[in-house]
């Protein structure tokens, strides 16, 4: 084990925990823990642990797909449930991934180097399983393949202006982009990997992989030219990408759907959501990877300012939402309001309201965004709360509609509760895999750091 | 031309001042090889810009265009459906799809001329053999130089970079 793990925080430095840190004690720091390091009892277990639930969630996938959506708890009214939920809270947690990495990256912000690998993964993951539940709401899911332009003997084409068809394109595109986006941050790592493997088929993995990377002056111009720019590309994506999930309820008549502001108060939704999970990640990955020396409560500090800002800017746009229906003056948009705070779902919204708005407002006090444990106690409440507001969405305005006669609640199913946490497993198990074949932090970037703050 | 010497050095900063100094005595700097990105290196190698950028603007603009031509031509010309009292072209929401698609094309244009600019993927090049260069993507620095004109200055050179800071002097790929 190097030197530099065990130092203590030294605040001349604020993002490497050390007075001094060689870039070959930084690059066996964080490589060692791939190559050498036995995987260890602890990452076996989760590891097991997770796959159950990647087990549930393929019986349930399994059960849905022969029995039909019949075994969720939807009914003729409530014709969305946990299925659209999930897909928006995932999408948002995967977009989360990308404005942390993008934003920082055209920012220069230097503590970036340290998280935005594992952010950039957790969009993959986050993005891929998002995906799946458009696909298993549809009823027909064999056909999912209608909504691509393709030459058939129906003589058929996708019906444009649909949102369905509009998230098929934006998943895809973004899901493509972000992996282009994370492999081309990989690649001088790769590289790294492929000259300290020891086995031969590390040696070749890693090597193919990293594409006869050399580390030219050439090549890192080209590289940072094309990463950056790639990065500029991104946040207009994720920004489009999330933009299209608010107008999927936009776009419609409901009362509390049809509103200007869901684009961009989704694309807040996501930015908060989001950095609340690379928070909750970023300590585990400190703890698992024991990466203290390069992850430091300033990392907390920096990402639950974020967080407060996204917070208040929520808050803001619930209270836009709730002036905007008393103000405009419709008779089912101010009955909605009322069924929000006073109806069947109501001790959920109060709860939503706490998680959201309430509870992230004690990270204006230092010693609270300077405690690792606090911040991750208040991510996993954010995003607790972020998934109750993405139920609530479908769940108020679909129960509470124009017609009276179609009032009616949702009940969760079994099923529908599996495929609620199963994914959650499914998105552990990924990245435990993750951090065994990868390095988790970015070793170029940390060297660069190193020499940036005069450590190296 | 003799052949060109590889100097390892065990950081940026001498690397940075040997180039200097060569440039400034006339030899011919052919590439450097660092474990991050060293932008002091561009302006003293003359790496050139690419057109990374280019390549990306014509590629997302191309395929965002050919998108709203296969939407218009799908809902105005081959399978005109009337709902609701849409327009058949209906630009507004025709524009999302091009949009998204046409960044993703413009990442990939971008990956495919970066891979051209840098002549990637090439599994295997001569300076791999170059003992020790697998540290230059780890902690060393290397340069690669060479001397152009008479013989004498061979000694020249590799003296010059011996005093510049390098830990070693080699010939490339030994």
């Amino acid at each position: 084990m190097s030197v530099i793990a065990s130092a203590p925080a030294n605040p001349a430095h604020p993002w490497i925990a050390a007075d001094h840190a060689s870039y070959g004690e930084v690059t066996a720091l964080i490589a060692d823990s791939v190559l050498l390091r036995p995987a260890g009892w602890r990452w076996w277990i989760a590891l097991g642990v997770s796959g159950l639930f990647v087990l549930a969630t393929m019986v349930a996938i399994y059960v849905l797909f022969t029995e039909g959506i019949g075994v969720w708890g939807v009914n003729s009214t409530v014709v969305w449930g946990y299925a659209i939920a999930s897909y928006v809270w995932w999408i948002a947690i995967g977009s989360g991934g990308t404005l942390i990495s993008a934003m920082l990256l055209i920012t220069r912000q230097r503590w970036r180097a340290s998280v935005n690998r594992f952010a950039e993964t957790m969009t993959i993951f986050a993005v891929s399983i998002s995906g799946l539940f458009p696909i298993l709401h549809l009823g027909r899911p064999q056909y999912f393949y209608w909504l691509a332009p393709y030459p058939n003997t129906m003589l058929l084409w996708p019906q444009w202006r649909s949102a369905l068809v509009w998230d098929f394109w934006a998943i895809v595109s973004y899901l493509l982009f972000s992996l282009l986006f994370l492999y081309i941050g990989l690649l001088p790592d790769l590289a790294t990997m492929r000259d300290r493997a020891t086995t031969v088929y590390g040696q070749v993995f890693y090597g193919a992989f990293a594409l006869g990377w050399r580390g030219s002056a050439h090549h890192w111009r080209c590289y940072e030219t094309f990463q950056i720019t790639l990065a500029a590309l991104a946040v207009p994506l994720v920004v489009s990408v999330h933009s299209i999930v608010g107008l999927d309820f936009a776009a419609s008549l409901m009362p509390g759907w049809q509103e200007t502001i869901f684009p961009p108060y989704f694309v807040v939704g996501a930015l908060f959501s989001g950095f609340a999970s690379v928070a909750i990640l970023t300590a585990l990955v400190r703890w698992g990877l024991r990466l203290e020396a390069v992850i430091t409560v300033h990392h907390f500090n920096a990402m639950a300012k974020i967080l407060l800002l996204a917070s208040v800017v929520m808050t803001c746009s619930y209270a836009t939402e709730w002036f905007m229906a008393w103000y405009a003056g419709a008779a089912a948009d101010r009955s909605l309001l009322v069924f929000l705070f006073t109806g069947s779902y109501a001790p959920l919204y109060w709860m939503q309201l706490s998680f959201n708005c309430l509870l992230p407002q004690a990270l204006w006090f230092p010693r609270v965004r300077r405690s690792i444990l606090c911040v991750v106690l208040i991510a996993i409440g954010i995003n607790i709360g972020m998934w109750l507001e993405r139920i609530l969405i479908i769940w108020n305005t679909l129960s509470h509609g124009y017609a009276v006669s179609l009032w009616r609640l949702f009940y969760p199913t079994l099923w529908d509760w599996i495929l609620l946490v199963g994914p959650v497993g499914l998105f552990v198990f990924f990245f435990l895999c993750f951090v065994r074949l990868v390095p988790a932090v970015p070793m170029n970037e940390l060297r660069k750091l190193c020499r940036e703050e005069h450590v190296a | 031309m003799t052949k060109p010497l590889i100097a390892e050095f065990s950081d940026a900063d001498s690397l940075i001042s040997a180039a200097v100094r060569l440039k400034r005595e006339g030899h011919q700097l052919l590439d450097a090889f660092t474990p991050f990105r060293l932008p002091e290196l561009d302006s003293i190698l003359i790496v050139k810009p690419s057109r990374i950028r280019l390549s990306m603007l014509v590629g997302g603009l191309a395929m965002a265009a050919f998108f709203y031509f296969l939407q218009w031509y799908s809902s105005v010309i081959d399978y005109p459906l009337n709902t609701g009292g849409r327009p058949l072209n209906s630009w507004p929401v025709f524009l999302l799809v091009p949009f998204e698609v046409g960044m993703l094309a413009a990442a990939l244009s971008g990956f495919a001329a970066f891979l051209w600019t840098c002549r990637l993927p090439r599994l295997y090049h001569p300076i791999f053999d170059t003992t020790d260069f697998a540290r230059a993507t780890q902690d060393r620095f290397f340069l690669l130089a060479a001397q152009t004109g008479k013989e004498e200055r061979s000694a020249s050179l590799r003296k010059l970079l011996k005093h510049s800071g390098a830990v070693a002097v080699r010939e490339q790929g030994s």
